[in-house]
């Protein structure tokens, strides 16, 4: 199979790919890597189209999904696979900021957004519409599972084949979600770096379109979605401080990207916005090289319950690192009951049940504020990337047992009894 | 030592389109001069202008990354596979 190289209509803004490291050009084709330097490719883009030309009104009155952005993101067709994607709820979380001594927290939850409740449907709709355009008829990714999962809902409503890769010992929530959607699915006995090495073997080989290897350029700008967003439906307002997980290091980078070109193109005013990122202490090579002021990652080999963003080589952590120094941010990382901690304390505040990626964010946004890290007048937004039903086992034995009853108002009434006995117990001080 | 070599596609040019070679070298840095040997410019793409690695590549010497090794010094015996892979986003 031979793939044409698509260019962009004349009227598109993403003109090329270029080496974020050395500045090489190359064309609009599947690739991900400087043949220079080995740096990653970016999509650049040509924004005095749009500078001063997109209005506000002309994005609302597009769909309801990442695709009202269209104009930004590297996609030529007027018909992207659309299913609904992105334009999740942006929440007030008013019951978690008094808990934390916060006065303007906002949630913006994409464990439920659409088709596969986790923020890899914006990177693989984006990738997909675009390995469409590319010429390819199999797509592919290796995958921590909810890429796994995206990839295969949304190969299936496009009628791609697709083959996914993820490492053997994932949640069966996970593997059961992608199943479902009848790709080719290997499990792999290794942990995700070493998915992911084999996985860019096979794509040298196999001519087919990896969302995260060859098609990486155009799937990771599917992120900056999650930055356009939250300016929206802040009010066309940048926040003081955002809060979000680490894994490749690819989502945090590309929130930041979001948010400045709505500042290069007029639609927001600039502002210094603060980034903090957030990782597992059973892997955190990024947070390691933020505190001991390396400029390096070193990778690890992860063991931790937080496997979503279980990435012990993170491709982008040089980027995130640089991210979080230049805009005062901070990196942190918490331990694994405490990722079960802040899972609990996100549903019991704000009815919001979220992953493990999600439960490591809620802990490090506390942590930040306990050590006085965020200003409870900053406008601070948490980013929740995947809902806690794919992660059911991390939770198993931590949330109590439902009261089993007799269908009899007495048996009724002793456990109504019991239960609030125990709640008492549970706030008085023991003395020992 | 006699080891093998896996080429990433973008470095393929430089080996004639062979994605694998056999090449000599008791460590890593003695496998670059030889890698360099047998097809000219290829170091100066994995290496930066101080002879260091580039922070974008990774080696691999039997499906273990060398930075869980001695580096670019890691011993090679006969018969060892060495990957060269560029890095990958992803989750």
């Amino acid at each position: 199979m031979t793939l044409a190289s698509v260019a962009a209509t004349p009227t598109a803004t993403f003109q090329a790919l270029k080496c974020k490291e050395c500045g090489a050009e190359y064309e609009l084709k599947a690739q991900h890597v400087c043949e220079y330097c080995f740096g990653p490719l970016e999509v650049a883009y040509d924004f005095s189209k749009l500078r001063g030309r997109m209005t506000r009104e002309q994005i609302q009155a597009g769909p309801n999904s990442i695709w009202r952005y269209r104009d930004f993101l590297p996609v030529a067709t007027d018909n992207p696979i659309d299913m609904g994607t992105g334009m999740t709820p942006l929440l007030q979380a008013k019951r978690l900021a008094r808990r934390l001594g916060l006065k303007h927290l906002y949630i913006k939850n994409d464990a439920v957004n659409m088709p596969t409740l986790s923020f890899k449907d914006r990177v693989v709709s984006v990738a997909l519409t675009r390995a469409q355009e590319l010429g390819f008829t199999t797509v592919s990714c290796a995958s921590t599972g909810n890429l796994a999962n995206s990839t295969a809902a949304i190969a299936a409503r496009a009628g791609l084949d697709c083959c996914v890769f993820i490492p053997s010992d994932l949640e069966a929530g996970k593997v059961m979600g992608t199943l479902i959607y009848a790709p080719t699915v290997m499990a792999v006995e290794g942990n995700y770096d070493q998915v992911n090495r084999l996985c860019s073997e096979v794509a040298n080989t196999h001519g087919w379109g990896f969302v995260n290897i060859n098609l990486r350029p155009y799937y990771s700008e599917g992120s900056k979605t999650l930055g356009y967003e939250v300016a929206e439906q802040l009010g066309w307002e940048l926040p003081d401080h955002i809060v979000a997980p680490l894994a490749s290091g690819s989502l945090f980078t590309k929130i930041y990207k979001g948010f400045r070109e709505f500042v290069d193109v007029g639609l927001v005013a600039d502002k210094a916005v603060r980034f903090s990122g957030a990782q597992a202490e059973g892997c955190s090579p990024i947070a390691q090289a933020y505190q001991e002021g390396r400029d390096f990652i070193s990778p690890v080999k992860p063991s931790t319950i937080a496997k979503s963003i279980a990435i012990g080589n993170p491709a982008d952590g040089v980027y995130a690192l640089d991210i979080a120094r230049k805009t005062n941010g901070q990196i942190e990382s918490v331990n694994d009951a405490e990722i079960v901690a802040g899972i609990k304390l996100l549903a019991e505040t704000e009815g919001i049940f979220t992953e493990t990626a999600g439960g490591t964010t809620i802990a490090v946004l506390q942590k930040l504020v306990a050590a006085g890290k965020i200003d409870p007048d900053e406008k601070t937004v948490v980013y929740i990337t995947g809902n806690g039903l794919k992660t059911q086992e991390a939770v198993q034995g931590y949330v109590g047992e439902p009261l089993t009853i007799e269908p009899k108002l007495d048996s009724f009434e002793r456990a109504l009894e019991r239960s609030r006995t125990l709640e008492r117990l549970d706030w008085q001080p023991v003395l020992v | 030592m006699a080891v093998k070599v896996l080429i990433p596609t973008p470095l393929q040019k430089l080996t004639q389109n062979q994605a694998t070679l056999q090449c000599e070298g008791g460590t890593i840095v003695e496998l670059l001069d030889s890698l360099e040997q047998n097809c000219p410019g290829i170091k100066a793409r994995l290496c930066d202008e101080q002879g260091e690695l580039r922070r974008f590549v990774n080696f691999y010497v039997n499906n273990e990354d060398i930075r869980f090794l001695e580096g670019a010094n890691t011993p090679l015996q006969d018969g060892d596979e060495v990957s060269i892979i560029p890095a990958i986003a992803g989750g």
